[in-house]
């Protein structure tokens, strides 16, 4: 692929940039909480009372959200920049199944990934010869385990929760792609797929200078931080606001551990809906706070994440309607799996 | 400049488009503009992830909207 060069405006001092950004940010962080309770003191509320308390804690937990998102976001955006899919491809293609299953779903990660890319990234690694099994466990696990789920969850849920989400994440979309791989279903694929040259996985050398790689830290923040951000607002006004004004127990009966077909019902729901992983964190926080229990609540925000009408209409361009029907039950049943282990661990 | 912008339609593909549109404006190149959304078409391109930009039949970019720089370099 010919690319034409281009130089980018070189920032002369990218490492002091990253020494300042992070005391900047650091010193941020900690000013936080004076400053939530400050605003508050100003305010002719009594801090003591309900409304006082709520509005503390929006005025604490929106900027701490969104400044650790930030900060994640542009970290990273500066990892990504070392696994462009070209390079991922490289390393996935002739892998074997099993470990290449787990290193497709853990590159899922750290790989930039648009579901608007999923196509062109599908006959990709296929035409590579990345096998069918490990592309799955890849675009399993990209759309479903980023940087954006992982850090609201950890910042509103705390890390177990967001080390959950990641390991059962990660293993749905490591078993998934490897059942795939196993039932051989290249059949499946769309004739002209399959008919497609070959093409040997290759990639020029990495060019890219740490002010490039900050740049790109920097393009994330742009891209994803100005889109997500009312998202995370709406979340934690809904988290704020609710307590006490909708009974504390309102979805226990509907959602809780006892209702154990809740988590099936949820699965179905969540499948044919899409919003990003920011979309459905007000949801998610206002189911929790209601009594929903949890492994109900993550197996729902993993469907709408993960599976969605519009990417199965976009697949479907790719992959016979079978495969897609198999490729959605797979991934379907390992996430009420993931629903039902969440509520019998915690 | 013939120029092409690779991508199943999605918001960034537009955006992509309009501002490559834009800055050739600014710049008085004259181009001509043609959006490929067939994936078979795309594929041709061997790009892994769109939107992709193709100026004169090559490849210029692929993946994510480019940066206002980027595309003022080619015009330059």
């Amino acid at each position: 692929m010919a690319t034409v060069a281009v130089t980018a405006p070189r920032n002369s001092w990218p490492k002091s940039f990253l020494v300042c950004a992070v005391l900047i940010w650091y010193g941020l962080y900690r000013a936080l909480e004076p400053f939530s309770e400050w605003v508050v003191g100003l305010l002719p509320i009594d801090r003591a009372s309900k409304l006082g308390g709520a509005l503390q804690f929006f005025l604490y937990d929106t900027p701490k959200v969104l400044l650790l998102l930030t900060g994640v976001v542009f970290v990273m955006g500066m990892i990504n920049s070392y696994f462009t899919p070209e390079r991922t491809r490289v390393i996935l293609a002739g892998k074997s199944e099993g470990v290449g299953n787990i290193m497709a779903a853990s590159l899922g990660i750290v790989t930039p990934f648009c579901s608007c890319s999923a196509v062109p990234l599908f006959i990709g690694f296929v035409q590579a010869g990345v096998p069918l099994g490990i592309t799955f466990s890849f675009l399993i696990s990209a759309p479903m385990v980023n940087e954006v789920a992982l850090t609201l969850l950890f910042s509103m849920f705390g890390w177990k929760v967001a080390g959950l989400y990641l390991f059962l994440g990660l293993s749905v979309a490591i078993i998934s792609g490897w059942v795939i791989g196993k039932l051989k279903l290249e059949n499946y694929l769309e004739d002209w797929v399959r008919n497609m040259p070959k093409t040997v996985a290759s990639v020029g050398a990495d060019q890219l200078t740490l002010s490039d790689r900050i740049e790109s830290g920097k393009a994330s923040i742009k891209e994803i931080v100005v889109k997500v951000w009312p998202y995370i607002i709406v979340g934690i006004a809904v988290g704020a606001g609710i307590h006490g004004y909708v009974p504390e127990d309102f979805m226990a009966n509907l959602m809780g551990k006892e209702a154990w077909w809740s988590v099936p019902v949820a699965v179905l729901i969540g499948v044919p809906m899409y919003t990003n992983a920011a979309g459905i964190i007000p949801i998610v926080e206002a189911l929790l706070a209601k009594g929903a229990a949890l492994g109900t609540v993550l197996a729902f925000m993993m469907s709408v994440i993960a599976l969605s009408l519009p990417e199965m209409i976009i697949l479907r361009k790719v992959l016979k309607l079978r495969l897609i029907i198999i490729f959605t039950s797979i991934v379907a049943t390992g996430i009420l799996l993931v629903g039902y282990i969440f509520n019998a661990v915690l | 400049m013939e120029i092409k912008v690779l991508g199943t339609g999605c918001s960034n593909c537009k955006a992509t488009v309009k501002l490559v549109e834009e800055i050739a404006k600014e710049k008085g190149a004259s181009i001509t503009m043609e959006k490929v959304e067939d994936i078979q078409d795309i594929m041709k391109f061997n790009i892994m992830s769109t939107p992709g930009v193709v100026i004169d039949g090559i490849v210029v970019h692929a993946g994510g909207i480019p940066s206002r720089e980027k595309v003022e370099a080619w015009f330059g």
